[in-house]
């Protein structure tokens, strides 16, 4: 019999206020193997904890249950005080009876009564407790960052400082990502390339940073510590060693129709390519799609005019494994595609492009040389509308239903930078609300109305019209004047809502990492974890996470590289000990556990045993307990009943059952 | 009908670790309320889940139970709840042949961001077993008091 101490805590007055604390402990006093049992303000805290080590000590407790908030929050503090004072990490249970009882219950009878019995659940479970012992796993100093914009970069870069091998894997041809097609940075108006190009070259150049670009994960597997992965490195068809990058093929291509896709198809491009002037690596791509040599056979002039030999149009997708310890997403965003809102006529005008689009328009090496004209005409455009929350804080589920974070900030940048080039131009915005919380962003917002005189109107627009003289009426309400409004436009700029990149679903599949119904990874705790997934060894950088902006992006890049190089730091790792074992006389060794597992940690063994005296050789089932996570699949499927999970076994659900249903 | 009188099921939620359990924490911690009938029982994951469990439930006196797990594709162990959600239809069509109706199971997917969705599930489920009435069909009479 388990000598069992049962901890239940006040929590200040969240537990306190809907549960009875007193009359829980006076409750379950009396259940069997219960021999001591006290309540307290906060059992977490250093008074608290002492509580529980002395009562281990001097009541020579085996097991303890401490009745307080989730076990996701603190299971693993009562587990380290139940070692310090002496007591099997794993001979703690909790009860929660805070997220699953006093927050959700008003009724103080009925919540104490469910606490009781949560706390029965947990009392009958410890009494099946069995001291486990953590085993150890090896740590692959090697990290790997999916995603090469600003907060792969970064990333990289600060694990590489610390003198850790870092892969970056980039699906486009070039590191840079977003922030490469960004004109000007708010709130300091830096210009975007000029600090984000020399990071990609310091990365580039980084003895420990190995870039992957035109690469993909295709493959994950292991855990914490000790990740394969394999990388796709998509066929380029231009040899990397051999490129010079002196740009001819690119010239000579005839085939140069090809929408650009870093100039948000407002230009073209050739078949073979670099997406951008500052490319890293500046060794182009040929995209086979558009390639003449590629859909006729006939062509071949970008091989005969490379001096270096380089293109190679027999080039094949080539599968990289390497191992990794660490694993940090930073895949980003995009922007949501348009189709849902046909009413600001995205798709009928050329004229109503969107914010990331207007970059492109801004930029010096854009399709306009940076020139602000109309895409339809080419002429210099009077009036121009700003549309905010396109897609963004939407109560329906044409949009999303988050704020994008930094769509205020930049349409006031766009807003000032046109008002200070060209000052005949009108500038209205059309906004909800104004969000800028932000070091010198209130300033920098203020600044756009009162220095350069931005038309700012609290309201929605309903309807784009393009007119038949080529102007747009754009129909709108002024909140604060109450009253319908009418503006012809030149130009409309969408402030469109951003979404994580497509893929990343895909990706969190791979590395079993949670993601939310928005598609953005979930953090494993939202405020005290905010930079790790829920899994272990994989780390969430920038936007992959939830909106944020360019200095937001690179703190979080930062804390997730400090997070991986903690785990790169460690030669070992302890690991989960609540992992599966059969039991050798009950085991027919007919493989239906290895078939469900998906870890492949279970094998075979021919093993003598001693079957009540009678000693044979049998075929048994054999957990590697390094190999299994311990999601308990093998113990439902097998059919004599042989497997079994440590720590969530078959015997301690069901007296949880039993408590549960008494 | 006063609270006193009013059926008071005895619910038994199997929650897996990664997705649902963390579910109902943020359903706790957004104080989305639902009956206190609901008593969770945390495992690593759907797949966890005996059908051995769930016949001990209602043997036990339980008047419904729910499975909950990660969304399709997004298991923390890869593939644990498409085991799950095989394995309980399959139990689901048995019991329901014994008379266990099927509104007194059921399997749903709650990932750690949908607290609005568990408390809601929550809520209906213990509304439909509340229409359903206790459940007499697998009590072990030796264990009612």
């Amino acid at each position: 019999m388990q000598r069992v101490g049962v901890f239940v805590c006040h929590c200040g007055s969240n537990i306190a206020a809907t549960v009875d604390v007193k009359r829980v402990v006076e409750a379950i006093s009396n259940e069997p193997g219960v021999v001591h049992a006290e309540d307290y303000q906060y059992m977490c805290s250093e008074a608290g904890q002492a509580l529980i080590a002395k009562a281990i000590k001097e009541k020579a407790l085996t097991g303890i249950v401490v009745c307080s908030c989730s076990p996701r929050m603190h299971e693993a503090t009562f587990r380290k005080a139940a070692e310090r004072a002496g007591l099997n990490p794993y001979m703690v249970e909790i009860a929660n009876i805070r997220e699953h009882c006093s927050w959700i219950h008003k009724d103080i009878v009925e919540a104490t009564e469910k606490a009781v019995i949560l706390a029965r659940a947990a009392i009958a479970k410890v009494n099946l407790n069995t001291p486990l012992k953590p085993g150890e796993s090896r740590v692959t100093k090697r990290a790997l960052v999916i995603g090469g914009g600003i907060a792969g970069i970064q990333t990289a870069l600060d694990i590489a400082d610390a003198g850790y091998e870092v892969d970056i894997v980039e699906k486009t041809p070039s590191i840079g990502g977003r922030m490469s097609q960004l004109d000007k940075t708010f709130p300091t108006l830096d210009c975007s390339a000029c600090i984000l190009t020399p990071k990609m070259v310091e990365a580039a150049a980084h003895e420990k940073i190995n870039i992957y670009t035109y690469s993909e994960v295709d493959k994950v597997s292991g855990f914490v510590g000790d990740f394969t992965v394999d990388i796709r490195k998509k066929a380029r068809s231009v040899d990397m060693d051999k490129c010079t990058g002196c740009g001819v093929c690119q010239e000579k291509c005839p085939s140069k129709k090809a929408p650009s896709e870093f100039n948000r198809g407002l230009g073209t491009r050739s078949a073979i390519y670099t997406p951008f002037a500052q490319a890293i690596p500046n060794v182009p791509v040929i995209d086979r799609e558009n390639c003449i040599k590629f859909k006729t056979g006939k062509c071949g002039i970008c091989a005969k005019v490379c001096q270096a030999g380089a293109i190679d149009y027999e080039q094949k997708d080539e599968i990289i494994t390497e191992k990794y310890g660490a694993i940090v997403v930073a895949t980003g965003f995009d922007t949501i595609k348009l189709d849902n809102y046909d009413e600001y006529a995205y798709s009928q005008s050329k004229d109503v492009i969107t914010s990331l689009e207007l970059e492109r328009v801004m930029n010096a090496a854009g399709t306009t040389k940076g020139h602000l004209e109309r895409l339809s005409d080419g002429k210099a455009p009077k009036d121009i509308v700003f549309i905010q929350c396109v897609g963004s804080r939407c109560a329906d589920d044409r949009g999303k239903s988050y704020c994008s974070k930094i769509c205020c900030m930049y349409t006031a940048k766009h807003a000032m930078l046109i008002r200070d080039k060209y000052p005949d131009v009108n500038v209205t915005v059309f906004y909800i609300d104004v969000r800028t919380p932000g070091k010198n962003f209130d300033e920098f917002y203020r600044r756009a109305v009162e220095q350069y005189g931005v038309n700012y109107i609290k309201g929605q627009v309903g309807k784009v019209i393009p007119q038949p003289d080529g102007s747009l009426l754009v129909q709108g309400v002024d909140l604060l004047d109450n009253k319908q409004i009418l503006k012809q436009a030149d130009m409309v700029v969408l402030a469109t809502a951003i979404e994580p990149d497509p893929d990343v679903r895909k990706i969190a599949t791979m590395l079993t990492a949670s993601i939310d119904t928005n598609n953005f990874l979930t953090e494993a705790h939202a405020k005290l974890r905010p930079v790790e997934s829920p899994t272990a060894g994989i780390f969430l950088s920038g936007v992959c996470q939830g909106p944020k902006d360019i200095p937001e992006t690179v703190a979080q890049a930062g804390a997730a590289a400090v997070k991986a190089i903690g785990l790169l730091a460690k030669d070992k790792l302890l690991t989960n000990p609540c992992t599966a074992k059969a039991d050798e006389l009950l085991c027919n060794g007919c493989s239906a556990c290895a078939n469900v597992c998906p870890y492949g940690a279970i094998s075979y063994e021919v093993k003598e045993v001693n079957d009540h005296g009678i000693r044979e050789q049998r075929r048994v089932a054999v957990v590697n307990s390094a190999l299994c996570q311990g999601c308990g699949a093998c113990t439902v499927t097998c059919p004599s009943g042989a497997m079994d999970l440590q720590g969530f076994s078959n015997l301690q659900i069901i007296s949880e059952v039993d408590a549960i249903c008494q | 009908m006063s609270v006193e009188n009013q059926f008071k099921p005895k619910i038994v939620a199997f929650c897996c670790n990664w997705c649902s359990y963390a579910g109902a924490d943020l359903a706790g911690s957004s104080r989305l309320t639902y009956p206190a009938d609901v008593k969770i029982i945390r495992v690593p994951c759907s797949c966890r889940v005996n059908p051995m469990f769930i016949l001990r439930a209602f043997e036990k006196g339980a008047d419904g139970v729910i499975i909950c797990g990660c969304h399709p594709g997004d298991c923390h162990y890869s593939t644990g709840n498409y085991y799950a959600r095989r394995r309980m239809t399959l139990l689901f069509s048995m019991l329901d042949y014994i008379g266990i109706e099927n509104g007194r199971t059921r399997v749903e997917w709650v990932s750690a961001a949908e607290g609005v969705k568990f408390s809601q599930t929550m809520n209906e489920f213990v509304d439909k077993i509340r229409s359903l009435g206790e459940n007499v069909r697998l009590g072990d009479l030796r264990c009612k008091k």
